[in-house]
C-alpha cells in the first residue's frame, strides 16, 4: 500500500520476522524438519531463499538438519535452522559439535510446552537452560530473544552477527506467542543494521590454523575448499584441529571456547528496562512475558506503585554485572517466566543481598496476563 | 542498551487501547479478516496493530477467533484482555466470549445464525444473509462484517480498509467485495441512525 511516510511497514507474523531477518542478515543456506510452532520459518524460507540465490534443503529429521547446516557453514554460508523444543533436543548432540569445532550457525527455537512432544501448539519458556546447557561438556553458549515482532527480525540479525563474529552456534530463543502473532514493523533499509561478516584468513596457505590460540581469541576461518588445510573434528583438538591428549592444548582449547565469548559479554549484553529509575520494585523477564509485564508495570504505577520492568533481549551470557547494578535500588525482584522456574535461579545468583528474589512462574501452556503480573507486584509489596 | 522510556513515569494506562474479537466457526474467513483489519489499521492508518489468534485442535472445525489490539502507542501486552468489539457469527461463539467483553463494548452478531443473545444492547446484523441474497457469495460475509465493523467502531478509516480488502481479494472478486464492504458501511450506518 502506497501512503506518504509510512513506508515499508508492513504486517509480519513474528516467524515470518525472524526470515526477513535472516535474509538481512545475509542467510544463504536452511535446512530444517518443520515443526509447530515454527514451521512457517521453513515455510517463508522455502519460498524466499531460492529467490535470493540460497538454498532451502527440508532434512529427514533434526539431527540431520543441523548437521547440514554444520557442514554449510565450513562450507562459507551463513546458515540457520528453525525448530522447536522436540527438535532442539534432536540436534543437541550437533550443536556440540559446532560448539567444538567453532562453526557459525544459527538455530531458532520457537518455544513450545515439553517435556517430550509436549504441547504443540501452547507457548513456553521451558527450554531457557536447555539453551544454556542442552548439550554436554563445557562451553559458553549465546542465546538472544526477542518480544515484539521487530525484535524477530532484530535479534534473528544480531544472532547471525554473534555467531559469525565468534564462530560459535547462537540460539534465538522465540515462542508459540510471539511466532503466530501479526504485528506492523517497517523492514530497515540495507545499512540501517549491522551486518557482521565471517573474519577470513589472510596468511599464506602453510601458516594458516584453523582453531588458532589468538590474543583476540576468536580465529579467522577459512572455507572448505579455499586451499587452507586443517581437520574439523568433534575430538578435542589442537590449533590445526588434529586430536590432542596434551593437557595444555586441551586447557587452551577449553578456554578458547569460553573466554572468546565472556571476554566480551558487555557487547553480547542487551537489556531493555521501561520506569525504572526511581524503581523499588521490578519485574524480570523475557520473550512475550516482557509485554505482560510492561503492560502490569504501567497498570501499577496508576495505582502510584514504584515498580519497573527489565526485559533480557541476552540470556546467554548472562548479564550478571548489569543486573547487579540495577538492583542497586531495588529491593523485590520478580521473575515471570513460563516455566517451573528457571530464569530464577540466575536472577537469584546475581541479586545483591539487600534484594529478595521472588518466582511468578506459569507452565499451563497459557500465557503470562498483566493481571497475574499485577496481583503478585502487590502480594510481594506488603 | 535501551532504555525505551525511563522518562515516562506515572505514564497512563493505554487509554487508547481498543480491543477487537471477531469470532465465529471456521471456514468464515474471520482469521483473514483479522489480518485485513490489522493491515487497514496498521500498514493504511499508521497506527499500531497486533493480531492474534487461538491455534491448535480448538481452532480446526468448531469456533474460530481473531484478535486485534489497536493503539496510538506502543502495545505491549498483545493479546486481548476486556473486549470494546465482539463480533459473533454463531451463536457458540456469542456465548463464549460475551463474559469477555468491557461494559459498554459492542457486541455486533449475526442475526441469522446467533438467536439467543445475552444483551439488550447488540448490533444484529444478517451478515451471510446478505452475502448470499445482496452480493451474491455467502464468502464475503466477513468483509461485509468489516465494513459495518468499521462504521461502528470507527477505528479505522474507510478508504484504508478498502485498499486492504482489496489488496487480498483475489483477481476477479474485486467488486463483489468491494460492494460488500460498501454494504457493510451501510446497514451500520442506518442501525447506528435508528439506535
Amino acid at each position: 500500500m502506497k501512503r506518504s511516510g509510512i513506508g515499508k511497514a508492513r504486517l509480519l507474523q513474528g516467524n515470518e520476522a525472524c526470515v526477513r531477518g535472516a535474509l538481512y542478515a545475509g542467510v544463504e543456506f536452511f535446512a530444517g524438519y518443520p515443526i509447530t510452532p515454527s514451521t512457517e520459518v521453513a515455510e517463508a524460507m522455502a519460498r524466499e531463499l531460492p529467490r535470493n540465490g540460497g538454498k532451502f534443503i527440508q532434512m529427514e529429521d533434526e539431527i540431520a538438519s543441523i548437521a547440514a547446516v554444520i557442514g554449510a557453514s565450513n562450507a562459507g554460508c551463513k546458515a540457520m535452522t528453525a525448530t522447536s523444543g522436540p527438535g532442539y533436543s534432536l540436534m543437541q548432540e550437533n550443536i556440540g559439535y559446532a560448539y567444538m569445532t567453532e562453526t557459525p550457525c544459527v538455530i531458532i527455537n520457537v518455544q513450545r510446552g515439553g517435556p517430550s512432544t509436549g504441547l504443540p501448539t501452547k507457548i513456553a519458556q521451558s527450554d531457557t537452560m536447555q539453551a544454556r546447557w542442552g548439550t554436554h561438556g563445557d562451553y559458553t553458549a549465546i542465546a538472544v530473544a526477542p518480544s515484539t515482532v521487530k525484535e524477530c527480525f532484530e535479534e534473528t540479525v544480531r544472532a547471525f552477527n554473534l555467531s559469525e563474529r565468534f564462530r560459535t552456534p547462537v540460539t534465538v530463543l522465540s515462542d508459540e506467542v510471539l511466532g503466530h502473532m501479526r504485528e506492523m514493523m517497517v523492514i530497515p533499509e540495507k545499512g540501517e543494521l549491522e551486518v557482521t561478516e565471517r573474519h577470513k584468513p589472510d596468511v599464506p596457505h602453510e601458516w594458516y590454523k584453523h582453531f588458532e590460540i589468538s590474543p583476540s581469541f576468536v580465529s579467522p576461518m577459512a572455507s572448505f575448499g579455499e586451499g587452507y588445510r586443517y581437520n574439523v573434528t568433534g575430538l578435542t583438538h589442537d590449533e590445526d584441529g588434529f586430536p590432542t591428549a596434551n593437557p595444555i592444548e586441551i586447557k587452551n582449547k577449553m578456554e578458547k571456547l569460553r573466554f572468546k565469548i565472556e571476554r566480551f559479554a558487555d557487547e553480547i549484553h542487551k537489556i531493555r528496562m521501561d520506569m525504572m529509575d526511581d524503581a523499588h520494585f521490578t519485574v524480570v523477564s523475557y520473550g512475550s512475558v516482557s509485554r505482560a509485564a510492561r503492560q502490569a508495570v504501567t497498570m501499577a504505577r496508576e495505582r502510584r506503585i514504584k515498580v519497573g520492568a527489565i526485559q533480557l533481549r541476552t540470556i546467554w551470557p548472562f548479564p550478571d554485572m548489569k543486573l547487579r547494578e540495577m538492583f542497586a535500588g531495588v529491593r523485590k525482584v520478580i521473575v515471570a517466566e513460563l516455566n517451573m522456574g528457571q530464569l530464577v535461579n540466575e536472577i537469584k545468583r546475581v541479586a545483591p543481598r539487600h534484594t529478595e528474589v521472588f518466582s511468578l512462574a506459569r507452565y499451563d501452556g497459557e500465557v503470562m496476563t498483566p493481571h497475574q503480573i499485577l496481583e503478585k507486584i502487590r502480594e510481594v509489596i506488603k | 542498551m535501551t532504555a525505551a522510556n525511563g522518562k515516562k513515569h506515572g505514564k497512563k494506562e493505554q487509554t487508547d487501547r481498543y480491543e477487537i474479537r471477531l469470532s465465529g466457526s471456521g471456514g468464515q474467513g474471520l482469521i483473514l479478516a483479522g489480518v485485513i483489519l490489522a493491515t487497514a489499521i496498521g500498514v493504511g492508518d499508521g497506527k499500531n496493530a497486533v493480531q492474534t489468534q487461538s491455534y491448535g485442535p480448538e481452532a480446526r472445525g468448531g469456533a474460530s477467533r481473531a484478535d486485534v489490539v489497536v493503539s496510538e502507542q506502543e502495545i505491549y501486552y498483545p493479546k486481548t484482555m476486556k473486549l470494546d468489539l465482539l463480533l459473533a457469527l454463531t451463536q457458540e461463539a456469542c456465548d463464549r466470549y460475551y463474559p469477555d467483553m468491557k461494559e459498554g463494548g459492542i457486541l455486533v452478531i449475526d442475526t441469522s445464525l446467533v438467536t439467543q443473545v445475552p444483551t439488550k444492547k447488540y448490533y444484529g446484523f444478517p451478515f451471510v444473509r446478505l452475502a448470499r441474497e445482496e452480493i451474491g457469495h455467502a464468502m464475503v460475509a466477513n468483509v461485509i462484517a468489516l465494513g459495518a465493523i468499521a462504521e461502528l467502531a470507527g477505528i479505522v478509516t474507510k478508504e484504508s480498509l478498502k485498499e486492504a480488502v482489496l489488496e487480498r481479494a483475489p483477481r476477479g472478486t474485486e467488486e463483489k467485495n468491494e460492494k460488500a464492504l460498501e454494504l457493510g458501511f451501510k446497514i451500520a450506518r442506518e442501525a447506528k441512525r435508528k439506535a
